[in-house]
């Protein structure tokens, strides 16, 4: 675990909410640069190294999935934290298997968005209670056995309850304390759905983001 | 008088006519075939007379279009061949009669009469003529949705209906000419006509073309403008009022937070193409999103829910959304500025799990203040009746959460609790 402020480059479009989050996050982050868009995110991304990136997801020039496209070629391991106004499934569903590590609203508090940004540099993924929902919805429907990859296709029971729980508005050490596991293990699960839900090929689940904003 | 196409066999004339006269359709019917051999097939000409002068009662339905559902076009092709078929059958009655002109004008004439109806049924909306006798001012006022698509899904087939009917009727013309031996000096005016023609069409064409992309230029341009237009417009009326009202209000934080609250699920919904309200169809999920949404307006508070699944409203659905909508009122009476309140609902096939919770001031269950007692009922209570459970979980300064659960089996839908 690395100690000390996490470095950050902030991506959003809005100059206004740049500077929004700016405030919120003094002291508690250490920004090093900020973009516009999609190339100068790149690129600054590129040049600073942070440990998290903070990504708007709708930008002009393909928005967030487009950022990480980019720098994914150049640099593997570089960490996302998804940042949206967006609810829409599609959207987020997207960014998230593009590889960003988390996702949460911008309606967020300042202290919350530092805690993800220091859970993302450590390697947990983020999920906001919509996410979760999202990602349950996602894994409900039935489909037929053959097709099943058990590594990917399915949630455990475990993974099941504690993606329930962060729905339902539960903090990880909450959750923890509620299911009689260690903070680590909570996150061990966070972890495990998120790779799935990067690698998994079921229903597309991009097909299924857009069926359902269709459906919403 | 009007043809009876909905119950019609043919055109709908016999039934037309015997609801005029008050007899059974059937009757006329036999009648009328009785009547058709003893006079040599002259009434089968008066059915046709009649076929094109009397109006459908029924607006929409085209003569013999009721016997495939799939189609105008097949239909078209059915009257066209009736009609060519009827008009031979006439002829051959009038020979039988001894009144005949010449072979050489009655396979023309039949031939003619199949390409005519196939025009004239391919297109009863602008014909000037209506075969199918659907006079203008029976049209409705507005074809049926699903008559729309159909229509734009089948024009190729129209088209290709249309050409054959023009073909027919210009082979039948030929036909008609080369028996009467009449075509060879007609043949050289007509190359002298097609030469014409396409030399014509070689100098307009690029005129032609031109034109055709300035109007579709144009149209893009003003359907773009229209767009912006209400953009424009739904702009003004809600983003704008609302910062108004917000800055009026501005030394109201909790005011201000709830104005921008609704703005932006309106807009949302406007963006979202406000499918939710549009279908008007009542699920468990829609009824859970406005009850919160009717909460959140009362009471000044935000609520997120996230809901998976759905279900259509039931006897227990019904109850999880009353109790869901008392719980929701408690927390926002208690939670004060706590942050949001939020709800978790999953629904399937095996049951309904709800959950509501608050980050507010919480209390001990075990003194429950008396103003919360009938809450507590009205959840509990309500839930036990229907067949479920309700778990009210709270602490001192852990805030509060109502668990609601219930099954939904085949069998408790169907017997009323």
């Amino acid at each position: 675990m690395t100690t000390g402020l996490p470095t950050v480059v902030l991506v959003d479009d809005h100059e206004l909410f740049r500077a929004g989050v700016r405030a919120e996050l003094e002291g508690l982050v250490d920004i090093r640069a900020e973009a516009g868009n999609v190339e100068e995110a790149a690129s600054a991304t590129l040049r600073e190294r942070p440990d998290v990136v903070l990504l708007d997801v709708h930008m002009p020039g393909g928005g967030g999935v487009e950022v990480i496209r980019q720098v994914a070629q150049k640099r593997p391991t570089q960490r996302f934290l998804a940042l949206s106004v967006s609810d829409a499934a599609e959207d987020v569903i997207a960014v998230i298997r593009a590889g960003a590590r988390g996702y949460v609203t911008k309606s967020i508090s300042g202290e919350e968005l530092a805690d993800a940004i220091r859970r993302v540099r450590d390697d947990d993924a983020v999920f906001s209670p919509r996410l979760a929902g999202f990602v349950l919805d996602a894994f409900q429907g039935e489909i037929p056995e053959a097709e099943v990859d058990p590594e990917l296709d399915r949630l455990t029971l475990r993974e099941r309850e504690v993606l329930r729980l962060i729905a339902r508005g539960y903090q990880y050490k909450e959750i923890a304390l509620r299911l009689s596991i260690s903070h680590k293990t909570v996150e061990a699960h966070v972890s495990a759905v998120l790779r799935k839900l990067q690698l998994s090929n079921r229903h597309e689940l991009s097909r299924w983001a857009v069926e359902r904003r269709l459906v919403d | 008088m009007t043809r009876d196409t909905r119950n019609g066999w043919v055109a709908g004339v016999l039934a037309g006519l015997g609801d005029r006269v008050g007899v059974d359709p059937l009757v006329l019917r036999i009648a009328f075939v009785i009547a058709a051999i003893a006079t040599g097939g002259l009434l089968l000409l008066a059915y046709l007379v009649a076929w094109a002068a009397l109006p459908a009662a029924e607006g929409d339905s085209a003569p013999v279009a009721r016997f495939s559902p799939l189609a105008r076009v097949r239909g078209d092709w059915r009257v066209a061949v009736g009609a060519g078929l009827l008009t031979l059958s006439a002829l051959l009655a009038f020979r039988q009669l001894g009144i005949w002109w010449s072979d050489a004008i009655a396979w023309p004439l039949a031939l003619a009469a199949f390409g005519v109806a196939l025009l004239w049924v391919r297109s009863p909306r602008r014909a000037a003529l209506p075969a199918d006798g659907q006079a203008p001012h029976v049209e409705p006022p507005r074809p049926s949705p699903e008559a729309r698509p159909r229509r734009a899904g089948s024009k190729l087939a129209e088209e290709y209906s249309g050409a054959f009917g023009v073909l027919l009727v210009v082979g039948a013309a030929l036909l008609f000419l080369s028996s009467n031996h009449v075509l060879g000096g007609v043949r050289d005016a007509a190359l002298t006509a097609v030469v014409v023609i396409v030399a014509l069409g070689l100098i307009l064409a690029p005129f032609l073309w031109r034109f055709g992309r300035n109007l579709a230029a144009e149209r893009a341009k003003r359907i773009r403008s229209e767009e912006r237009a209400e953009v424009a417009a739904h702009l003004h009326d809600s983003v704008l009022q609302t910062l108004t009202l917000m800055q009026k209000r501005a030394d109201d934080p909790r005011e201000v937070a709830s104005l921008a609250r609704r703005q932006e699920r309106e807009l949302r919904d406007w963006l979202a193409g406000g499918g939710r309200s549009d279908n008007g169809e009542r699920s468990l999920a829609s009824e859970l999103r406005s009850a919160a949404e009717a909460i959140e307006d009362d009471h000044r508070v935000a609520i997120e829910s996230i809901v998976v699944g759905d279900c259509g409203l039931d006897t227990r659905a019904d109850a999880v959304l009353g109790a869901a909508r008392e719980a929701l009122l408690n927390a926002a009476r208690h939670s004060g500025d706590s942050g949001p309140i939020r709800v978790y609902a999953e629904i399937d096939d095996a049951g309904i799990a709800l959950f509501v919770r608050d980050r507010g001031s919480g209390f001990d269950p075990g003194t429950v203040p008396s103003d919360r007692r009938g809450v507590r009922e009205s959840i509990v209570g309500r839930m036990e009746r229907a067949g479920g459970r309700a778990d009210i979980r709270s602490s001192p300064g852990g805030g509060t959460e109502v668990a609601i659960e219930i099954a939904r089996s085949d069998a408790a839908t169907r017997e009323p609790t």
